[in-house]
């Protein structure tokens, strides 16, 4: 079992999103994280989509996407070189005397604290998987409250270079 | 001029060339009921709407031509399911056409809405909820060209009461430019060159076809294929009639109930050549153990069939009539210098040996009526020559096995969805589009009385299709399973309590026979099908008999149950 972020460029027409999903929840395909959102070109919206499993899974799971009749393009970022990164709010216990270490960690993850209580901050992060695991595994700590992911988005990069 | 909605719908009809659409009228579709009368196309009024959505399959399937369903919103539309879903697994193209509760009201839980578009979204290749009058008409061009091209299938049209009255100019559109779909038709060039290499080294070539070469229209370059090069010829149920059944070369169906030959051959084969059939488990059994020898060809029109069940070593992509016609072509090329009949001299004589050895049989003990002797008679009166549309269980496995079927589009069966029902409202289809030929639906007591109410259609349609019962008292194929794998526990499966089924024709005003003594069936079965009327033949077969031979569920294709 492997993630594979998908890159699926779909028609945006109504009920798009639900066949999307009705592919995946019909076949037992599971999907660890989906974003969807419009793009330059009008009547064009462009998913992320991160699926879990198998080769053999993941290449159903590719070619059933492009079998919907709206789907227009898939790309298996995982194969190329891609920018990922995904956008987190955090809000964390943040008492007094824990505040300062919070604020450091901020400083550190170059993060930004959007909102501030007595004894709450609240923080957004962006970056790619392992930089906002290792930030929730030090956040974890002090206590977090509520977490509000957008899922991954990817690009592939311009220069596949194999350094 | 403008016109409304439902003028348009029908308009839209006509420039498609259709003829006659099957259909139950209700609230959501009186405005296009109402301008039926002064269409050129016919309305067959059915009787409950999953009949409608299996005719017009029935339909599609003998005629190779885009059927057509019209029912109202609600419960119009979920009565239709079943068959929609019968039509995906089987890819026939069909277009339906629902009523849905005016734009307004749409998500109101409003009289009989239902959200069509998304209980149907998983059994449909694509369906559209029509928002504006002026989609629909690029939205009907789109849904035929959907349903009849790449792999075809259902495509259903959700059209809201006020869209059908709202007005518009008539003008729909010659072409379809989709650039989300674009179903690859022809095959690469390379690829088809690999298959011949492939073909100059085997020794043991076998081509397992399924309902993809009927759908395709390919059974000519199918059958020159198999008889030029002298390659044997072993079909799914859905591929049945694409080669013809009674050449020496055809091995017969192959899988859980295939015959002896067939199976051997695929257990021994080093090349098969799968065209438009997808390894359904029905076919493989163990997956693990399927074609163990063989290096597997894959042709098929779409992508997410090849590598699904079993790993494929030359996949090719395409159309398989021109696939077909691809490989006919290189081949024929090297007809002079390589003798391919010489090639698999010995293979074809092994197989036959196979054949020979275990054919299809049955033992006839003389004193009952058994269900494959009545098979076998309905072929011999016929001679091949008629339309074979079938239920779903035992019988339609003998249907499968002791007919032959010679031509494309002349079994007309539910193999991906198995469903029960099925055969007697798509025989109607069928005798809507060829009203001189023969038709039969060959059925079981169980399954004939699941759409039984279309008998009156077909008596005030005068479609006079023959259905022949081989009433065993029983829901068979379940009883069977009982039998060999749960101890003979009879649950639920005994149908002793049935209907008088030549009564049951009479009050409809079609035509009943009774059979129960063996000789009678050759002259009661010829002395219905000169009836010009529906009839009913109600034959009185062994009531324990077995489908064999029979693979047990997810054993190897070699594991026959033989009679």
């Amino acid at each position: 079992m492997t993630k594979h972020t998908l890159s699926v460029t779909v028609e945006n027409e109504p009920g798009v999103l639900s066949r999307v999903v009705g592919l995946f929840s019909g076949r037992g395909f599971n999907i660890f994280s989906l974003n969807v959102a419009p793009t330059l070109e009008k009547d064009v919206s462009l998913m992320t989509i991160v699926a879990e499993g198998d080769d053999n899974i993941v290449e159903q799971i590719v070619k059933q996407l492009r079998k919907l009749v709206p789907t227009i393009k898939v790309k298996d970022l995982t194969e190329l070189k891609s920018v990922d990164r995904e956008m987190v709010l955090l809000k964390v216990n943040a008492e007094d005397s824990k505040r300062a270490e919070i604020l450091r960690i901020v400083d550190i993850f170059r993060c930004k604290v959007v909102d501030v209580s007595v004894d709450e901050v609240t923080i957004e992060v962006t970056g790619d998987q392992g930089k906002i695991g290792a930030l929730v595994n030090l956040l974890t700590r002090f206590g977090i409250k509520e977490i509000a992911r957008t899922g991954n988005v990817a690009m592939q990069r311009s220069m596949q270079l194999d350094l | 001029m403008k016109l409304t909605g439902a003028q348009i719908l029908l308009k839209c009809l006509e420039k498609e060339n259709v003829d006659v659409m099957f259909g139950f009228p209700g609230g959501a579709v009186i405005d296009i009921y109402d301008e039926i009368p002064k269409s050129s196309v016919e309305h067959i009024l059915v009787r409950h709407e999953q009949g409608a959505i299996h005719a017009a399959d029935g339909y599609a399937r003998a005629t190779g031509q885009v059927g057509v369903c019209l029912v109202t919103s609600g419960p119009g539309a979920t009565n239709t399911v079943t068959g929609i879903a019968t039509a995906y697994a089987d890819s026939i193209p069909v277009v339906i056409i629902t009523g849905q509760v005016p734009r307004a009201l749409i998500g109101n839980d409003a009289f009989q809405e239902v959200d069509t578009v998304g209980i149907t979204r998983p059994c449909t290749k694509h369906n559209y909820l029509v928002q504006d009058i002026s989609e629909l008409q690029s939205v009907l061009k789109q849904a035929f060209y959907l349903a009849r091209s790449g792999r075809p299938g259902p495509v259903l049209v959700d059209l809201p009461k006020d869209v059908q009255q709202q007005l518009i100019e008539f003008d729909y559109p010659e072409d379809v430019s989709m650039r989300s779909y674009k179903p690859t038709k022809k095959p690469h060039i390379g690829q088809v060159r690999k298959v011949v290499k492939l073909l100059k080294n085997a020794k043991k070539p076998l081509f397992y076809t399924g309902g993809g070469v009927i759908t395709s229209g390919s059974h000519e370059e199918l059958t020159w294929l198999g008889k030029e090069l002298n390659i044997p010829v072993t079909s799914t149920l859905m591929g049945l009639g694409a080669f013809p059944g009674d050449d020496d070369l055809f091995l017969g169906m192959l899988g859980m109930h295939g015959a002896y030959a067939a199976n051997m051959a695929v257990n021994n084969c080093d090349l098969l050549l799968a065209v438009g059939a997808r390894f359904d488990d029905r076919v493989t059994g163990k997956v693990d153990t399927f074609a163990p020898n063989a290096t597997i060809v894959h042709i098929d029109v779409d992508p997410t069939s090849i590598q699904k069940n079993v790993s494929v070593h030359v996949p090719l992509v395409a159309d398989c009539k021109s696939a077909l016609a691809a490989l006919k072509k290189e081949t024929e090329a090297t007809l002079g210098d390589f003798d391919w009949a010489e090639s698999y001299g010995d293979w074809v004589e092994q197989v036959k040996g196979w054949a020979k050895e275990h054919p299809l049989t049955y033992i006839d003990d003389g004193e009952d009526i058994k269900p494959q002797y009545v098979v076998e008679k309905i072929y011999e009166i016929t001679k091949g020559d008629a339309i074979i549309a079938t239920e779903v269980g035992q019988n339609q496995m003998w249907a499968a096995q002791f007919y032959k079927y010679t031509k494309p589009n002349t079994l007309l069966t539910s193999g991906g969805l198995g469903t029960m029902g099925y055969g007697f409202p798509a025989a109607l289809g069928a005798q809507r589009a060829f009203p001189d030929k023969l038709v039969i639906d060959i059925a079981g007591d169980g399954s004939i009385q699941m759409c039984i109410q279309e008998m009156m259609t077909a008596v005030c349609n005068k479609l006079p299709v023959k259905i022949v019962i081989l009433n065993n008292g029983f829901l068979g194929m379940v009883r069977q399973w009982q039998e060999l794998f749960y101890e003979k526990n009879y649950c639920s499966t005994c149908m002793d309590a049935q209907p008088d089924f030549v009564k049951l024709a009479e009050a409809y005003g079609a035509v009943g026979y009774r059979v129960t003594e063996k000789d009678k069936v050759e002259s009661t079965l010829r002395e219905a099908f000169a009836v010009d009327k529906p009839v009913i033949v109600d034959v009185r077969v062994t009531k324990e008999e077995n489908v064999y031979p029979m693979v047990p569920a997810g054993a190897s294709l070699t594991e026959m149950l033989l009679v």
